[in-house]
């Protein structure tokens, strides 16, 4: 294992004004190689402007077996969502 | 020798080198180290390959005598190639591959860097749209070249292997003939030998971060671009290149 280059998560920018979105990883000897290797991997239809390769060792994750105390109690608390206000109609679909 | 007869001749110099060199580099698929660079060198194939219809196409146009870019590729025999014999040299181990690549895509980057100023409009467009996918092989093997000539003793040991067993097909890609004199008289390209200071540059600034050293012999293989004599490796790259249509006249998909 020693001798395998590190894996690296790799962010594609769609078009100019979207966000950068996780599209998958790939494994590279270093941040350079690992921008070159998402070039040729994940570009090759005309999918990005941009790239961004972030080591998955850096990447903090919460924990799944957490997800009770993190996500539930947000469950209940209908309130937070803003469908009880009037919006005028001169708005329009928000 | 006329004008067309000598851009014809060009051209064909032009589309061999990249139709053989992608074929090389084809080989590849599904046998690289590493998944990554098996993508990658699929690529590069695919971008020379995709060179090689336009400088195939224009060469049959030039010619006009109803051959296109899938007949020069597929119907014609070992002698009538004119690529030079680097690009014919076999892929060797992973290094030697990348070697070669390096040795040819510094090449491959100053001659389009002239010809996209060519007197030929089809020319400068061909080169034009070839030089930004020519940058990043470039980029790409020179950045290989480094990492593994400045990299463990094995890898360091097998890239001068390969710069040894290589160089002495360099000095082919800047030799000059009739048909160079008669491009530069008209402006098309430049005559090969003034390319080989910013060769030389390229090639010693990059060979030096890969603490390679350059063999001083300066013997030169030559016959490729002029058809007269090729390697025996040419002759069994065609017979699996050109089987299909051997095999089955005028197949298409």
């Amino acid at each position: 294992m020693k001798n395998e280059w590190p894996l690296w998560e790799v962010f594609i920018r769609g078009q100019h004004g979207l966000s950068h979105r996780h599209v998958g990883s790939l494994h590279a000897p270093d941040a350079e190689m690992a921008i070159k290797n998402a070039r040729d991997v994940y570009t090759r239809r005309n999918e990005g402007v941009s790239i961004w390769v972030v080591k998955a060792a850096d990447i903090a994750a919460s924990s799944p077996s957490d997800k009770g105390p993190l996500y539930e109690p947000s469950q209940s608390k209908v309130y937070r969502h803003p469908t009880f206000f009037d919006i005028p109609e001169d708005v329009g679909a928000m | 020798m006329t004008r067309d007869e000598a851009l014809f001749e060009y051209l064909l110099r032009l589309g061999d080198n990249t139709l053989i060199l992608g074929h090389r580099v084809s080989e590849w698929c599904g046998h690289a180290p590493v998944l990554e660079e098996d993508i990658a060198l699929a690529n590069t194939a695919l971008d020379l390959i995709g060179q090689t219809q336009l400088w195939l196409g224009l060469a049959g146009e030039v010619e006009g005598k109803g051959r296109d870019a899938d007949k020069l590729a597929f119907l014609r025999d070992a002698w009538d190639f004119r690529n030079v014999l680097l690009v014919e040299m076999p892929n060797g181990d992973f290094g030697r591959t990348l070697m070669r690549q390096f040795l040819f895509d510094a090449f491959h980057s100053i001659l389009l860097g002239k010809l996209m100023k060519s007197s030929d409009p089809r020319v400068a467009e061909i080169a034009e749209k070839a030089s930004k996918e020519v940058s990043y092989h470039l980029e790409r093997s020179a950045g290989t070249v480094v990492g593994l000539g400045d990299g463990t003793e094995e890898s360091h040991a097998r890239m001068q292997a390969a710069l040894e067993y290589l160089w002495p097909y360099v000095g082919e890609m800047f030799t000059g003939d009739a048909v160079d004199a008669e491009m530069a008289a008209a402006g098309v390209a430049s005559d090969p030998a003034s390319l080989r200071a910013d060769y030389d540059a390229l090639v010693g600034r990059v060979l030096g971060d890969a603490t390679l050293a350059i063999p001083d012999s300066p013997f030169a293989h030559k016959g490729g671009k002029t058809g007269t004599m090729h390697t025996e490796h040419l002759g069994h790259l065609l017979t699996q290149m050109q089987w299909l249509q051997r095999a089955y006249p005028g197949a298409s998909w």
